[in-house]
Formats: C-alpha cells, structure tokens, sequence
C-alpha cells in the first residue's frame, strides 16, 4: 500500500443524513423506465402497451454484450413505450408503467442455482446488476475478466466520497448480512487471492461494523482499509492505487492490472440476489442539498419520477437552482423534475440559487492549485490552453498531456481561486479531440510538420 | 418553483477567490510594513503610500484607456505596490518610487496582458529598473535608531550616513572582520550573536530596503502564508538553505553563513517574490528547482559580481527559465507511460 495517498481535494462532507435509516416509499402512480441505465447497448423491450406486469418481471432484455436487462419496479400495467431525451441529449426509448400500488411479486422469480463461475457469471447478468456506485458499468462483464483468470485483488468501494450521499453508508450500516452473503459469492466464483474494503475515515462506525463481519478466520484475506476523507478516493483508478500501490496503464482496465472493482451496495445486490432472487428493481437513495427540506435517504422503486420521491422526502425549498443525480461533485444536473431514478442514482442533490450559480471566473494567476489537486497527476490548465490552438496543434497537445487520463473528478474546477472551468473545457476538450480523430483518421499523436 | 439551471459538474466550488489570496499576501505583509515604519518612521510611510497608490492609479488609468474590465479590487496592484515599496530604501526620492511603481504596473503587467499573463515579478522588475535608471540613490539607508546614534559620532551625520555603504557592500570590502564587534575580536572570537541577532529583529547595524530589515516581520509573514495554504514551503525553504549552504561553503564560517541569510533582500525575496504564482513554476519539484537556482546565482551575484545584492536578479533570471524549468519537471501522469515512449 502506498505510504502516500492519492486524492487530497478538501470537499465539505455535509453527511447530514449518515443516521438516517432509510425509508421505503410507497410505489408512486406511474413509474418510467429508461432502457439505458448503464454502460452499453440499450436493452431490448419485451413488452408491449397494455401488457400487465408484476414486479422483479422481466420487460427488457440485454441488447448486447455490454448491456443488462431491465426489469419491472412495480406491479401494474404498461401505459406507453415511449423515447425521453435523457440529461446528455440522446433519444432513448422507455417504459411507463401505471402501478397498481399492490406491488405484487412476478411469479416465476427464483432464487438462481449456481454451481460454478460460468452459472454464477451468468445469473449476475440476469439480475439486472449494473455498478451502483454511479458509473453503470454492467456487473457481469465485470466478472467475466475472470475467464482469463485475470483478478487476484476485489476491492470492494466503500468510499462514498461525494459530498451529502450516505446512501453505501447505510448498505455498510444496515445490510451487513447481504454485504456479507455476496463476498462469500466472490470468494467462492472468483476465487481471488486479497480482498479490500476501502472506507472513507469518516465512517467510523461502517469501518467498525465492516471489521466486526469480516473478523472470522475464514475472512483473513479480506481487509477493512480506511481511507483519507479525501476527494475522489472513490474513484475506481484512484482507489487502486491507494490500496494496492498498482497503476492501471492508459487505455486498460482494472482486470489488467489483476483489480476487480465492485461497489459495496452492488456487493450487497449481489448478496440479496442469491438468496431471493429479487432483481435489481430499487435503489436506495439520498435526498439532500441545500434545498431539501428534510434531508432523508428514501428507497424508491427505480423509474420513481424525482418529484414524486421528492414529495415524499418532504418537498424542496421554493428557492430551488439545481437538482441533481447523484452528488455536488460529478452529479448530473437535471432539467425536469418528471425524470427517473436510474439503477444508478445513490442520490438526488437539490440545491438552492446561491449554490448553484457559478463562482465568477477572473483569470489565471497560475497558482498551480489544480495540478496539485489532480488525482491523476495531469496538468488542467493546458488542456484549457489546448482548445485556443489549431485542430492540430490541439490534438498534439491533448495526446502530449494525456487528456484521456481525466477521470473527470472535477478537483481542478473545485478548488481553482479564479473560478475557472477547468474539467468543463476538459470535456469539451475530449469531445473535440474525437471530432478530430475520426475526421484525420492518420492521426499519430503528434504535431503534423508543416 | 423557477427554472431549474443545467450545467456540467462540478457543482460546488471552493470559496477561495484571487482577491482572498491576495488579501492573504498583504496580511503577511503587515509586520513587515509595521517594522519598516517604526525603524525608518516618516520615509518609510510616504514611500510605502506613494507606491501603492501610484500602482492603483497606473491599474485603473491603465485598464480604462485600454477599455477593459477594470481589475484594482483583485488586490494583485495593491500588492506590487506594497512589495515596491518594502523593497526599496528610504532615501529613495518619491518620485522615482513612484516611476518605479507605474513601470512595474504599466510595462511589466499590463502590457503584458494583465494578471497572470507577465513572464517577470513585477515588484521585482521595478526595483531592478530603479537600481539601473538611479544608480545613485540605489545604495543602502540605515535605520531611524542607527542614525540617531551616528548623530553623536558625526555631527554632519546627514551626508555622512546616505554615502554609506550598506552591510552587504561592506562586507564585501572589509571581509569577515565587519562582523564582529570590537569585544569579540579582542577575544579572537569568530562569531558574534549580539549582532545575528540585532539582524534578525532589524536594528543595529543593519542597512537596506525598509522591508528587508527585520527578519523576523518576514518570518511571520512566512509562517501566516504556510498555515493559510497561500505558498508551499518548497520554494523559499529550498532558496533560503541553498544560499546558507553555499555560503558556509565558500567562507566556512557558519555566522557569516547566517549573515548572508539576514542581510539583504534574501528574506523578504524568497519569501514574498519567489512564490508569486505567475512568474514561478507550478509543480513542487519545479519550486525546488527554481528555489536552487535561485540560490546559487544570488551567491553568485554576493561573492563574486559587481552588485552587493544580487537576489532580484537571481529572481528575475529564473522568471525567465520558469517555463523550461515546467517542461522539465513534469510529473508523470497516473499510468501514462514514460514520455516519448509509445
């Protein structure tokens, strides 16, 4: 483990809500189920309007490899196969379902038999089971790094570095049974040889409850890590690196450099999964910010419309600027408050006026505070200067500079004096940058000779 | 409800702006400025006015002929002015203060391009063009209690102690034996504390800028940077111990190595103008290498060029080098590969 840690952003905790034990919601009228809640191809519809279905049933199948299918929050009818445009713009198709408030359980759902890695690897991918932390990846081309026997370490993410969101801090808290059941699951199809839990210092109590499940013999190999209460440590290359030392090289993933990342509330799934074979039909999430009224974690069926969740949170300050999935920091904002809870929202952060204008931007003073805050070692404030060049120029610097490392984190954007957009133009950087790719196909990463 | 207002995360930002940097600076300056006004009284005051005001003014007249965003509320004028001021002796006319004052601001920042777009200290660059364009009055000043107790030795004290030379220039002539008073050299002693230490609170026998004098008003203003996060330690630590070291190496006397630590602007130079953001590098291992370079060329200025004082230019000559010194000392990022490989 490396002596010194990476991720050293002070962000304001605001774990306002890490006692609030959450409360189930009652089904809302009418639930939309996007069928792009994760990374990957958009899952295949298999019901048509007017259809009855019942919940945990199964109304969209994976449309690809990299994909999972989806399934019914509710028991009821569908009302409309409509197409919404999600927060960035694309046309998606989704299932409104009219609930029939009885919740009632698919018939055919059944606890899955699993006898090896590829049965186990196979029920994952029935469940529906998507990384939970926020990123969506599916779980089970995950897993499926170990039919080339490339894990040795699972780290399981109990970081939950975002401002407010305490949502994996009540998995940690309340759900240790089903945390405890899936590590089991791990252990036995992946068979790795170290497993880490990595935890923000500033859950004490998730450390020690966490410590306490895992103090039996058989459990040795898994280790209860904690980790500075600093921005991003929850960020999966980051997280690596401060557990295990190891760097996952441009361009690969965590399997290459032997690592399994899991959430802890995907973990947790997993463990409730197998033992009722329940799929992933709801979520548990935060609702706080400085618009909430009163701040709550609420689990809610997903495809729950944000007002409704909101109404029975306790409603939102008249004063309303921004509301968000997930959390301040890599949340997304949302334009209508009609938009579902996704299979990967932990959280909905409503924040006033004052908080959600931008800081005004003056210039840069070349303090050098966004270098050092950069997790990933890169240098903000050239790709902000990559995007005054030419389309050649700009390409050669961004490759020179490793615009592709950016994780996005927003750390440089945070604590920048002059209130500069630094990830914002990194964004619009990438997004150049492949516009740029795809029109000079001969691109090799350096400046063309004129 | 209102509209709701998208945007791209992050959606909180720290509270630190460049006017509380700013700000920051010139609280650390404070004691500094208390010091050189209880030592040089009157001069000392009109000197610090006249250049901070005298930079405001250039800032604002400056930005409104150009037409554009007036900038005097970030506070960065404020503190060129201040810097100027700390940094020059008392003796020096007001007027060319205030000629230094307008060219640090007008030349050296504005033209530019403003904060955070000049390649020079624009303090520093203003003291530099005053000690070239008025060499004369460039020498050294003795503080109020110095020259009130020259007064009894001469009675024409008032053209005897503006011709004098400063500890820097006398040293450099009469060689170690300067710094020892007449009770340690009767005791073939080679170190004399009572005068490190009249150095380090500013009184005694000890010239120079007005801002320069007291070590210890700059120590605090170093300390009051550090525990606000304004600077990191890299670059004055490293500057600082580069010229004890290389000192004591050249002479082997460890007093005489503390002398060239509190004589002269190396003090009030490492602490307050090599770390200005703009002119120096970015990344840590940068700091360190530019602290070093720093170091030796002012030694080398010191011991062996014409000038007594050589820390301006070795800032000065470093500014130039700092965008090298980045290229150089980039850190690699996380999991790229060693540049130039593919």
């Amino acid at each position: 483990m490396p002596l010194f840690k990476l991720g050293n952003t002070h962000v304001p905790h605001k774990k306002s809500t890490a006692g609030a034990m959450p409360l189930r919601m009652p089904p809302p009228a009418e639930v939309l189920i996007p069928t792009v809640m994760h990374i990957g191809a958009a899952a295949k519809i298999l019901v048509s309007e007017g259809e009855p279905v019942f919940v945990g049933q199964k109304i969209a199948e994976a449309g690809g490899y990299v994909s999972a299918p989806i399934h019914a929050s509710v028991s009821g009818y569908v009302k409309k196969i409509e197409s919404i445009m999600r927060w960035d713009g694309r046309e998606v198709a989704a299932i409104r379902i009219v609930s029939d408030g009885c919740m009632t359980p698919h018939k055919d759902l059944c606890v899955p038999t699993v006898t090896d890695f590829e049965s186990f690897s196979a029920a994952v991918r029935e469940s529906g089971a998507v990384g939970l932390g926020g990123a969506g990846f599916p779980t089970s081309v995950k897993l499926d790094a170990q039919k080339k026997g490339l894990i040795k370490t699972v780290i399981i993410n109990g970081a939950e570095c975002e401002p407010y969101i305490t949502a994996d801090t009540q998995t940690m808290l309340h759900d240790g049974a089903d945390i405890y059941d899936g590590m089991m699951l791990l252990k036995r199809f992946i068979g790795a040889s170290e497993f880490f839990i990595g935890i923000e210092s500033n859950k004490p109590e998730c450390i020690a409850k966490m410590r306490l499940l895992f103090a039996e013999d058989e459990c040795r190999d898994v280790r209860v890590v904690p980790l500075p209460s600093t921005y991003p440590q929850g960020g999966e290359k980051i997280l690596i690196y401060n557990l295990t030392g190891r760097k996952v090289p441009e361009g690969k993933l965590p399997a290459d450099v032997g690592c399994l990342v899991i959430n802890v509330t995907t973990l947790a799934f997993l463990g409730k999964y197998f033992r009722t074979g329940m799929p992933l039909v709801e979520k548990c999430v935060t609702v706080d910010g400085s618009a909430v009224l009163h701040p709550k974690n609420v689990i809610a069926p997903i495809g729950t419309p944000i007002e409704a969740l909101l109404a029975f949170a306790g409603g939102i300050a008249e004063d309303t600027g921004k509301i968000l999935y997930g959390g301040p920091m890599m949340g997304i904002a949302i334009h209508s408050v009609s938009d579902p809870i996704l299979k990967t929202t932990n959280a909905v952060t409503v924040l006033n006026t004052k908080d959600a204008l931008p800081k005004p931007t003056t210039p840069c003073i070349h303090c050098g505070r966004c270098v050092a805050a950069c997790p990933m070692r890169l240098d903000p404030t050239q790709f902000s200067k990559a995007l005054r060049l030419s389309p050649d120029d700009m390409a050669a610097l961004l490759t020179e500079e490793k615009l592709g490392l950016c994780i996005e984190c927003g750390c440089c954007s945070y604590v920048c004096p002059a209130g500069r957009p630094l990830v914002e133009n990194n964004r619009i950087a990438k997004a150049k940058f492949k516009t740029h790719l795809s029109a000079n196909p001969a691109f090799t990463g350096t400046a063309v000779k004129k | 409800m209102n509209k709701l207002i998208v945007s791209s995360s992050p959606h909180i930002r720290s509270s630190l702006t460049t006017q509380r940097i700013m700000i920051d600076v010139l609280i650390a300056l404070l004691p500094a400025t208390v010091a050189s006004i209880v030592l040089f009284r009157l001069k000392a005051l009109w000197l610090i006015l006249v250049c901070c005001i005298s930079a405001l003014a250039t800032e604002a007249l400056f930005q409104l002929a150009a037409k554009r965003e007036q900038t005097i509320t970030d506070g960065s004028a404020l503190v060129t002015g201040l810097l100027l001021g700390l940094s020059l002796h008392a003796n020096v006319p007001l007027w060319q203060a205030a000629v230094g004052s307008v060219f640090a601001i007008a030349v050296v920042k504005l033209c530019f391009g403003g904060l955070g777009k000049n390649f020079a200290n624009p303090a520093i660059t203003g003291r530099i063009f005053l000690l070239i364009a008025f060499a004369e009055s460039a020498g050294g000043a003795y503080s109020y209690q110095l020259i009130e107790k020259f007064k009894g030795i001469y009675p024409n004290y008032a053209t005897v102690i503006p011709s004098m030379a400063t500890p820097l220039n006398k040293i450099n002539d009469a060689g170690i034996g300067y710094l020892l008073c007449e009770e340690c050299k009767a005791a073939g002693k080679t170190f004399c504390p009572d005068l490190l230490l009249d150095m380090f609170l500013g009184r005694g026998l000890c010239g120079g800028a007005i801002g320069e004098v007291c070590s210890l008003a700059l120590l605090i203003g170093f300390a009051y940077l550090l525990i606000r996060g304004v600077i990191s330690w890299h670059t004055p630590t490293v500057f600082i111990g580069t010229v004890f070291l290389l000192s004591w190496i050249l002479t082997g006397n460890l007093a005489y190595a503390l002398y060239h630590v509190l004589a002269g602007g190396l003090l009030i130079g490492a602490i307050f103008m090599a770390t200005d953001y703009v002119t120096t590098p970015i990344n840590k291992l940068g700091k360190v290498v530019f602290g070093f370079g720093c170091g030796v060329i002012t030694v080398l200025i010191r011991f062996f060029g014409a000038y007594p004082e050589g820390v301006s230019f070795a800032i000065l000559f470093m500014n130039i080098l700092t965008p090298y010194i980045e290229k150089w000392t980039k850190a690699r990022p996380l999991g790229a590969k060693k540049r130039g490989a593919r």
